[in-house]
This record gives C-alpha cells, sequence and structure tokens, in this order.
C-alpha cells in the first residue's frame, strides 16, 4: 500500500473507533458535537445546522454546516476525522437534487426552507409505515 | 556538528496533534542511508561524511563508481552527499543511519531540487505586475516594461530582473520541525512543504539556526545490527558524565549517568 494512503488511514481508523461517523449528506440538518477547551476544562458545544456541502476525500474530508443565528448566516466547516468532533447526530434527512446546497446563502425565510420541502421523505416513509401495516394485515 | 541524512520526499498529508489540530506535513522516507566514506583533515583538508542514499543496480553503475562502492563493502546506491561534520560526529564507514537520528519536535533545514517551471515571464518569475489591458497598450500585456536608463550608463545593470529560466534549482528551506517518526517505514513527517516534486531526493540536516535538542543521539541515529537503534555512541560517554553531573533532576540522565557508574 502506499505510504501515505497508510498514514491516512491509521488515523482515520483512530477517530473512527473514537466516535461513529453516521451517514449524511448535503440537505441533512445535523447536530455536531465540537470539542472545547477553556483553561484547563474541556466541554462540549453543539453545532446544529444544515449540511450544505461534503468535500474533499479520504481524511481530508470536510462538511459544511449552516445555521442562521441571531439573524445572520453561520457557516462552520468541519473536518470528519477532526478530533475535535466530538460526535455528529442526523436530526433530520433532506431531499435536495445538488450535492452542495450553496444557493441558499442567496436566500432568508421562506425560500431557504429547503428542509421544510423535505416533509415528503416523511409522508413517503409514513405511506411506507401504512404500506406495511397493510401487509401485516393482509398476513393476519 | 552531526551529518545529514538523504531522503525521498513521497508526498504530502496532514497530521492532527494531541490538542486536534491539523497540522500539514511532507512524508519523506530513509532508503538504506549508508556511510560510504570519510573525509579527514589530512588528505582532504577537511571534515566530512559521504552518504549513500537507494539502490542502484550494479549494470547501471559505472565501473569507476562500483570500485567506490566495493570499497565501502556496500551495495551501489542511486545516491551519494557530502555532509560537513565536527570531528567528534565522524562516523565509520558502513555505519547505517535511522530516523532515531532525529528527535519529534526538533528543526531542520532541508535542501532540493524546486520543481522546473521552464523559460518564464517576469510576471510569473520576479512577480511584476505587467502592463494595463487597454489604454493604449498593445501586444506587450505582461512584458517587464524598460531594463534601465538612456546613454548614462548605456547599459543594463548587472542583476537586473528578466526572463528566463526558473525552478529547476537547488533551494533550502530552514527550520521546518519533525512532527512524527515512524520507525517501521523509516519515514520522518516534517511539518509544511519541502522543496522539489515527489520521488525527489532530499537532504535533511539540523538546523542551522537552532540548537541542537539534548536528547538528539549525538555521533548519528545508527541501525546496530539491523534491529535496535543505539543512541549513545561510545564518544559521547564523556558528554554523558558531563550532564548526570550537571542535570541531576533529568530522569534520562540520571538512568545514563548509573550506566556509566556500572
Amino acid at each position: 500500500m502506499n505510504v501515505i494512503e497508510k498514514i491516512e488511514k491509521e488515523q482515520m481508523e483512530k477517530i473512527s473507533l473514537q466516535r461513529e461517523i453516521p451517514q449524511f449528506g448535503a440537505g441533512d440538518t445535523i447536530k455536531v458535537d465540537v470539542k472545547i477547551v477553556e483553561g484547563e476544562k474541556e466541554r462540549v458545544q453543539a453545532f446544529e445546522g444544515l449540511c450544505i456541502a461534503r468535500s474533499g476525500g479520504g481524511i481530508n474530508e470536510n462538511f459544511t454546516v449552516r445555521k442562521i443565528s441571531y439573524g445572520e448566516g453561520v457557516e462552520r466547516v468541519f473536518p470528519i476525522f477532526s478530533p475535535k468532533i466530538a460526535g455528529i447526530t442526523v436530526l433530520k434527512r433532506g431531499k435536495v437534487r445538488r450535492a452542495k446546497l450553496y444557493y441558499l446563502r442567496d436566500r432568508r425565510g421562506k425560500s431557504a426552507r429547503i428542509v421544510e420541502k423535505i416533509q415528503v421523505s416523511k409522508k413517503n416513509s409514513k405511506e411506507a409505515i401504512k404500506k406495511s401495516d397493510v401487509a401485516e394485515e393482509i398476513k393476519a | 556538528m552531526r551529518c545529514g541524512v538523504i531522503v525521498r520526499k513521497l508526498g504530502m498529508s496532514r497530521v492532527f496533534n494531541d490538542i486536534g489540530e491539523h497540522i500539514p506535513v511532507t512524508v519523506l522516507r530513509l532508503e538504506d542511508v549508508e556511510v560510504i566514506s570519510t573525509r579527514s583533515k589530512e588528505k582532504d583538508g577537511y571534515l566530512a561524511v559521504q552518504l549513500g542514499f537507494g539502490t542502484r543496480k550494479a549494470k547501471h553503475t559505472t565501473k569507476p563508481m562500483r570500485g567506490v562502492f566495493a570499497k565501502a563493502g556496500v551495495e551501489p546506491k542511486e545516491r551519494l552527499a557530502e555532509f560537513v561534520v565536527s570531528e567528534d560526529a565522524l562516523l565509520n564507514v558502513g555505519d547505517k543511519i535511522s530516523v532515531n537520528h532525529f528527535v519529534v519536535g526538533q528543526k531542520v533545514d532541508v535542501v532540493g531540487t524546486s520543481q522546473g517551471k521552464g523559460f518564464a515571464g517576469s510576471m510569473k518569475r520576479h512577480n511584476f505586475g505587467g502592463m494595463m489591458a487597454s489604454h493604449g497598450v498593445s501586444v506587450s500585456h505582461r512584458a517587464h516594461g524598460s531594463t534601465g536608463n538612456s546613454q548614462d550608463p548605456g547599459r543594463v545593470w548587472k542583476g537586473k530582473k528578466m526572463a528566463g529560466q526558473m525552478g529547476n534549482v537547488r533551494v533550502t528551506t530552514q527550520n521546518l520541525t519533525v512532527v512524527k517518526l515512524i520507525e517501521d517505514d523509516n519515514l520522518i513527517l516534517v511539518q509544511g512543504s519541502v522543496p522539489g516534486s515527489k520521488n525527489g531526493i532530499i537532504m535533511l540536516s539540523d538546523a542551522y539556526k537552532h540548537k541542537l535538542p539534548n536528547d538528539a543521539p549525538f555521533p548519528a541515529g545508527l541501525f546496530i545490527n539491523n534491529s535496535k537503534v543505539v543512541k549513545e555512541e561510545e564518544i559521547t560517554a564523556d558528554k554523558v558524565v558531563i550532564n548526570s553531573d550537571t542535570e541531576n533532576n533529568d530522569v534520562k540522565s540520571d538512568k545514563l549517568g548509573g550506566d556509566v557508574e556500572a
């Protein structure tokens, strides 16, 4: 194996053992727990928002989280394998048609509400539940 | 002054340190670095260690060079280089240098051949501004402009910055930090970028502008019988005694002091 790939793989495996890395992509609402060191104390701060992009590959892979904080758009880019991240949780799955949601930066309010449109997927899941119910009934 | 080592640049990567900070690193590899010969004051007028790096097929080695390698009793090497050393840091022919020659956190100087850019214009080569895009400028948008005065001096000053060959020259980068040593694969990870292209051969030595750390193996970090690395050679035994006298609190020197007593 390539020596550099080996070095990177070792580091990725180390982080993967420490915390689970969920599958998520652009359009998903996620919560990132960030470790913050204040003096000698270490605490965890959550950064909750919409994942608008994933970029890079391997150990260099990053994701961008966007949220509106006090009326101001805030974006943070995290390396997926950063040791400063304590955990990532997916809160909502979004339905989007592109890999980078940079167009959200120009939008405010209702039109920036992609996540809401994604409720469709919930309906789908409801339908799926109904279907499974039906299937169960049929079985019964 | 210790000798340096010859390494191959494998490429760049990233490493996260204990605090979680990201450090860009260049991965360098030692490939059978051995002492081919030494230079002496009596014979050559200066003290140096000649190191060989990598392997070269015997059929690709010239006959005179084959003689040189035969004299040292080593396989033909890809590259040779000399490092000027002080008298107490001279090594024996055949000594193999390991990555433990360096210490994590140590500063090093790196010498390499920069990537060639070919014949480059003055804008790329010397960061000239070029000329205007409009306002009557024609054809010469990227030209350097005037090269000097008129009849006095009536010539162009020596060293005038102009277009020409860019890159493919020897470049030294000073004071790079050693981030990590990987003994199994003979790798040295150095913070930041290093001149030259991937698979280029590079010279690494202790930083000229920084003091050598105390825990660095003094004459050199050597392989002994292809197994464990011995940090202290006989020559340093005197130094160790001095250390144990002055720094009694230092655990390491205490240990070594014990050895000396024994």
